[in-house]
């Protein structure tokens, strides 16, 4: 939904970054307003993950130039968790395995972590339970799966659940949701797409970013972004996401490739 | 300069045998012969070096700057309550090691003869009963909790050994004959504290479908050092299930040893040991198969962090007579700071050519993924690693009886209190 009205949630300016010694991102420009939902499409290795772990704070990766200003703040010296607690979510592309540790233990507590962000009480056990039960309806989830280790033994269908369930109970101003749709058939998709809908508010925003149209035809957005060689090369509306089913990549390579002449 | 060095630091450790020998009183009461034997044995016997592959990485100088002697029991600490469905043994030096209760159905004492004729049975079949630490022990126990299972015996059996005061030494001796088609789940639980020194030596004889689920909670603080030996014979169709857990101590080590007399028995063994601030904790393992089919599911896990050190030598044997053998060993080891050190080495040794032996080792820090997936989800770096490291220790943790939740195992491996 598009109000020009809106508050600007998220603004990032020419940002460039690398991980290791090779440049990723160079020169990103977006600014997403409250109530809008993003699309980010684009091949392999044009630098939308980067994108989006950059934007989290993963620590692999070193902001090399440019800006990221999130409710009007510098996000870029902010660590991980306090970027989390503010609302600022990652769903993962490949949420990792993490043995032993309760996935219901884990809920608790970082829920508990953006509770205490907004001025809201912690939930003790029996309180948690009930939230999270009610939230495990957004993405049609088996309760059994809160006894298990975090992740672990989860299909790919069920992780991706699992990042929604958090998404869901963490209750996020952006969201940016790396190929969530990546590895789903189309009943998951369909779940998880439904879950996204159900969260998405006035007051939130969505960035997915997507190889395909799919996702697209069960999430509806207000801008797809076309990225290549680490720059967003195009904007529009959802219909460019139509023409970049349509006619493939290769128009991009050749913008691309004129682009770096220039 | 190295040769004297080496010299001196010889001269230092038959000092400390000569004078531990010194301390201890007259050899009496029922273990009498066994102490006159652990005595020789000893004066003969130096203390272990670094020199002996044995003891490549494990340095003995925590124990030496002890001056432990066998002395009478003290106050009991502040324990948790055992439950109601467990049968809880204070082995410290009193008159009367079951203080009064009667043990319950399915165990019985050994009457002395039986002692004599079974105690040493097992180390001797696991080839262990001229080991130093095991000398040490029989040097200086004058009693021994020796016990006949038969049928299931309902209770888990708690055994309880504190050593807390300076220059103490507390020497456990146990003996278990499980009958055929016995049971019983044992759990060990070892206290220290100060300067003192704790020692266990337990032999087990597991019967034709008896099974025997153990488990050892080693905890430590200060100076206090730990040095256990646990032998078992397995008949064909036993289980042994062993568990342990070792924390806080300044030298810890344990030493498995389990003979598959006949083969067809399974055997499971998981353990987890922590070592922080200077501490040495080490595990050698050995299991042997003497005849076909039997299993092996063994699973050590380490943490080492600060300057602590970690060793771990799992010895699998597997002679010709012991044709379809199927075992696996996993070590996991995880790597918290730069000067810790961890030293793990499996040794197979494989003559028979139709089995399955599985092995192996990894060491690793805290995956940066891992942490940055929970940092991500709000958990601050040090919560994040906390977790991951609860999430470790709990795979072995969860596998000790369950009278062990009551001593808090968790919260002292994480050194939460």
């Amino acid at each position: 939904m598009i109000r020009p009205d809106a508050d600007t949630l998220l603004e990032i300016v020419d940002l460039h970054a690398r991980v290791e010694d090779k440049p990723i991102l160079k020169g990103v420009n977006l600014t997403i307003k409250a109530g809008e939902i993003h699309a980010v499409m684009g091949r392999n290795g044009s630098g939308k993950s980067t994108l989006s772990k950059v934007l989290a704070g993963h620590p692999a990766y070193t902001v090399t130039g440019g800006s990221v200003r999130y409710r009007g703040a510098d996000l870029l010296n902010l660590e991980p968790e306090q970027r989390a607690r503010l609302g600022l979510f990652l769903g993962f592309q490949y949420p990792v395995e993490i043995p032993g540790v309760s996935n219901l233990e884990f809920l608790r507590v970082s829920t508990n972590a953006r509770r205490m962000e907004k001025g809201e009480e912690e939930l003790d056990t029996f309180a948690f339970e009930d939230l999270v039960r009610e939230r495990l309806q957004v993405v049609q989830m088996d309760p059994a799966f809160l006894e298990r280790s975090v992740n672990e033994g989860f299909s790919g269908g069920e992780k991706k659940r699992n990042e929604i369930l958090q998404m869901a109970l963490l209750d996020p101003l952006v969201a940016i949701l790396d190929e969530t749709d990546s590895g789903l058939d189309i009943d998951a998709l369909r779940i998880v797409a439904g879950g996204v809908n159900h969260l998405a508010s006035p007051e939130n925003a969505t960035l997915l970013i997507t190889h395909y149209q799919r996702l697209l035809d069960v999430i509806t957005p207000d801008y797809v972004h076309v990225m290549a060689g680490g720059r967003i090369l195009r904007t529009g509306g959802k219909e460019l996401a139509l023409e970049l089913e349509d006619r493939g990549y290769d128009w991009v390579d050749q913008e691309l490739a004129v682009l770096e002449v220039a | 300069m190295v040769a004297a060095m080496s010299n001196s630091a010889a001269v230092a450790a038959s000092t400390w045998v000569t004078s531990f020998l010194e301390r201890l009183p007259a050899p009496a009461g029922e273990l009498e012969a066994v102490q006159w034997r652990g005595r020789e044995a000893l004066s003969r016997q130096p203390l272990p070096s670094r020199r002996q592959e044995d003891w490549r990485f494990t340095d003995l100088a925590p124990l030496t700057a002890l001056a432990p002697a066998p002395a009478s029991s003290s106050a009991q600490g502040s324990w948790p309550a055992p439950a109601a469905d467990v049968f809880r043994l204070w082995l410290d030096d009193s008159d009367d090691l079951l203080n009064g209760q009667s043990l319950p159905a399915g165990l019985g004492l050994l009457s002395s003869d039986e002692v004599q004729q079974a105690l040493g049975h097992t180390l001797a079949a696991c080839n262990c009963e001229q080991h130093w630490p095991v000398e040490l022990n029989q040097a200086s126990a004058t009693r021994v909790l020796a016990l006949r299972v038969s049928g299931a015996v309902a209770p888990t059996l708690e055994l309880v050994s504190q050593a807390a005061e300076d220059s103490v030494m507390r020497p456990v001796r146990v003996l278990l004959l499980l009958e055929e088609k016995a049971s019983l789940e044992v759990l060990q639980i070892q206290l220290g504290s100060a300067c003192s020194l704790s020692s266990l030596v337990m032999e087990a004889h597991l019967g034709r479908e008896s099974t025997l689920r153990h488990g050892l909670l080693a905890l430590g603080e200060g100076q206090a050092c730990f040095l256990g030996h646990l032998a078992v014979e397995q008949e064909p169709r036993s289980h042994l299930e062993s568990v342990w857990a070792s924390h806080g101590w300044a030298l810890s080590r344990f030493e498995p040893r389990v003979v598959q007399v006949d083969g067809e028995a399974t055997t499971t063994l998981k353990a987890l040991q922590v070592a922080g601030g200077q501490q040495v904790v080490d595990t050698h393992s050995r299991v042997e198969f003497r005849g076909p089919e039997g299993q092996l599911d063994q699973l050590h896990k380490a943490i080492a962090d600060d300057r602590g050190r970690s060793v771990f030598n799992g010895a699998v044997k597997v002679p010709r007579a012991a044709q379809r053998t199927n075992a696996s060993q996993l070590s996991r080891n995880l790597l918290l700071s730069n000067q810790a050190r961890i030293d793990t080495k499996p040794e197979l040794e494989i003559v028979a050519d139709d089995v399955r032996c599985a092995h192996g080792a990894t060491v690793s820090r805290l995956q940066t993924d891992e942490l940055f997936y929970l940092q991500s989800r709000g958990l601050s770096a040090a919560v994040a690693a906390g977790l991951l490291k609860r999430g470790f220790c709990e795979e072995v943790l969860r596998a000790l009886p369950a009278a062990a939740a009551a001593w808090r195992p968790l919260q002292r491996m994480l050194g939460e209190g």
